[in-house]
């Protein structure tokens, strides 16, 4: 019930968001919300002690798969975008599901990163998908519903987070009950949890198979916030900026994933704006001191406050 | 056959380039089990350093002859200051921390590296043709090919052959073997173990920044340049399986060969190739083609 209400109030304050915010900042909420929930998908991973070092190239599909939708066959509906790009997210993660459950580790995180690199690969080489440059998408409806130009990202937005919130119920759902109880004993010995019956391998592919459909989707919302998609999104620092924001925030929590977000999008802005050349080393050093000091990551110092409160 | 030599010359050139990477990279992780990262960010250390260095030499009128001292020069002072600095200055107080996290720590490394390299040497790429061109030319198959290809298979011969040596005919290298083997009990047995992962830090360092001080005169160093090697580098040292030299060695052959055949007969495939090769190894053998097996542990 507290879960319900939680989502109930966070869904509210993003519509307001939506509607009231500026554009510029509905477009950042956009960008947040999105690489919110592919690290939700992430934290999902790392519950069973896996960490992804290729979810771009999930991200990379739901946005290249949004804007096809767009550029090849000119359906520029978001909401068939945004499912269409989490069912490919999802299908592909099956498929490769199958072969990535076996691995552990450093080799898990390694063979993902050179699924992602294949990928860009390819898009980096492809004339037909304009290469390194990409190409831009349009989405002008949504469910069939065309709005006024300047309404139609707000409208996004409210789409966007009302699918975020449901994610996010599920996955807590989920993780709530036997499901999560068996990923955190995957992570902390595998081999007993077979000795107890239960399957490592489907927990591990299950769990996969979330992470790839939540980075379809996170990518397809990001498409329709920038308008335009390229390989970038496939490539190996676009998959280790989402295991940074999932640091960040921790993986305790399924609020945390879109906190650490939104905290990550906000001081982008800032940095790009006036300090571009020590971006990248404000992110070294915060990622340090998280690791070093704080390695449940920012939601815990949230977490230790409400308790002694 | 005409076609073929070209083709795999190409192909051990760049192979060659890649092992003098990926040595580094094998070495640190078989000693250390980390996987490190900021390997990137000393290769792109060592391009900019090599510039620096050359040019100055260069500037200062002396026989252009001895830029090539001056690439090496600058890899072993980048090696030897940068890599003792992030041993003993972070990594040590990280051993014993899961290898994932390890990785984490080094991309911060390498994340926090890019910016310094941007304050100190600037956002312009730099340039420095001379130590490239000075070789000049020798003709294969009809095909005029750049004598400093030679230079960089010859450097990374010689380093494979005294890293060899130095682990499996020094003393110092016997107990290397032993720390990897078993760091507990060699420490048991009075080796120095912290010792041995500095050294061992330290000469990876060196490598990485020799990687990228022999590559500084065939590109524009620009920011960004160690981002591309690393991945290719995990690529070549994931194939042979991490940890064995060997392996870096026939996995760094392995990439260079089918990169140039690719480069040559389908193009468009070129990135594409190496890791699908790197995908395809590790389904076949997940630990690598040269990986040591472990036991599971309950």
């Amino acid at each position: 019930m507290k879960a319900l209400a939680a989502a109930a109030v966070a869904l509210a304050l993003l519509i307001a968001l939506a509607l009231l915010a500026p554009q510029w900042l509905v477009f950042m909420a956009m960008l947040a919300l999105a690489k919110g929930v592919v690290v939700l998908g992430l934290v999902v991973l790392m519950r069973t002690g896996l960490v992804s070092f290729g979810q771009g190239l999930y991200f990379g599909i739901g946005a290249y798969a949004a804007a096809l939708l767009s550029h090849q066959w000119h359906i520029a509906d978001a909401a068939v975008m945004l499912l269409a790009a989490a069912a490919a997210g999802g299908l592909i993660a099956a498929l490769l599901g199958l072969l990535l459950a076996r691995y552990r580790d450093i080799f898990f995180a390694m063979l993902s990163l050179a699924l992602s690199m294949i990928l860009y690969g390819l898009l980096v080489k492809s004339a037909a998908l304009g290469s390194t440059d990409g190409f831009n998408l349009h989405a002008r409806t949504f469910f069939g519903m065309a709005f006024a130009s300047g309404m139609e990202r707000r409208v996004f937005l409210i789409a966007g987070s009302a699918c975020a919130v449901v994610a996010a119920l599920m996955v807590h759902r989920l993780l709530g009950r036997h499901w999560g109880r068996l990923a955190s004993a995957v992570r902390d010995n595998e081999l007993r949890v077979s000795y107890l019956g239960a399957s490592p391998y489907r927990v591990v592919y299950v769990n996969y198979l979330i992470a790839g459909a939540l980075a379809g989707f996170g990518g397809a919302l990001a498409a329709l916030a920038v308008g335009h998609v390229d390989p970038e999104t496939t490539y190996w620092t676009t998959s280790g900026e989402f295991v940074f924001i999932a640091i960040l925030g921790g993986t305790q929590s399924i609020i945390a994933p879109f906190v650490a977000a939104a905290i990550f999008e906000a001081l982008r802005t800032i940095a790009s704006q006036y300090a571009p050349n020590v971006w990248q080393m404000s992110l070294g050093l915060a990622m340090l001191a998280i690791i070093m000091f704080q390695p449940a990551g920012l939601w815990s110092l949230a977490e230790r406050w409400r308790r002694s409160a | 056959m005409s076609n073929i030599l070209p083709v795999a010359f190409d192909g051990i050139a760049y192979g060659s380039w890649l092992f003098l990477m990926s040595a580094g990279l094998t070495l640190i992780y078989g000693v250390m089990r980390i996987l490190n990262v900021a390997h990137g960010s000393l290769y792109a250390l060592g391009a900019y350093a090599a510039c620096s260095f050359a040019s100055a030499w260069l500037n200062g009128g002396l026989p252009a002859a001895g830029s090539f001292g001056m690439l090496l020069l600058a890899a072993i002072v980048v090696g030897g200051l940068v890599g003792p600095l992030l041993e003993r200055g972070l990594l040590q107080w990280m051993y014993g921390k899961d290898e994932v996290v390890l990785v984490l720590i080094t991309y911060a490394v390498f994340l926090i590296m890019e910016d310094v390299i941007k304050l100190v040497w600037g956002v312009d790429s730099l340039l420095l043709p001379e130590p490239y061109a000075l070789p000049g030319n020798f003709s294969l198959g009809g095909l005029a090919y750049p004598a400093y290809n030679l230079l960089l298979i010859g450097m990374a011969l010689v380093t494979g052959l005294a890293l060899v040596w130095a682990l499996y005919r020094t003393r110092q290298g016997k107990l290397l073997l032993a720390v990897i083997h078993d760091r507990e009990m060699s420490m048991a047995m009075g080796i120095n173990v912290s010792r041995f992962y500095l050294a061992t830090f330290t000469v990876g360092a060196t490598l990485a920044a020799l990687g990228g001080a022999l590559t500084a005169p065939t590109v524009a160093v620009t920011p960004g340049i160690g981002v591309e090697v690393i991945v290719l580098a995990f690529a070549v040292v994931v194939i042979g399986g991490l940890g064995s030299l060997g392996g870096a060695a026939l996995g760094a052959l392995l990439v260079g060969l089918v990169r140039s055949a690719t480069v040559r007969y389908w193009p468009e495939a070129e990135l594409f190739s190496i890791y699908a090769v790197m995908a395809i190894v590790l389904i076949a053998r997940p630990k690598g083609l040269f990986a040591a097996q472990e036991a599971r542990k309950i």
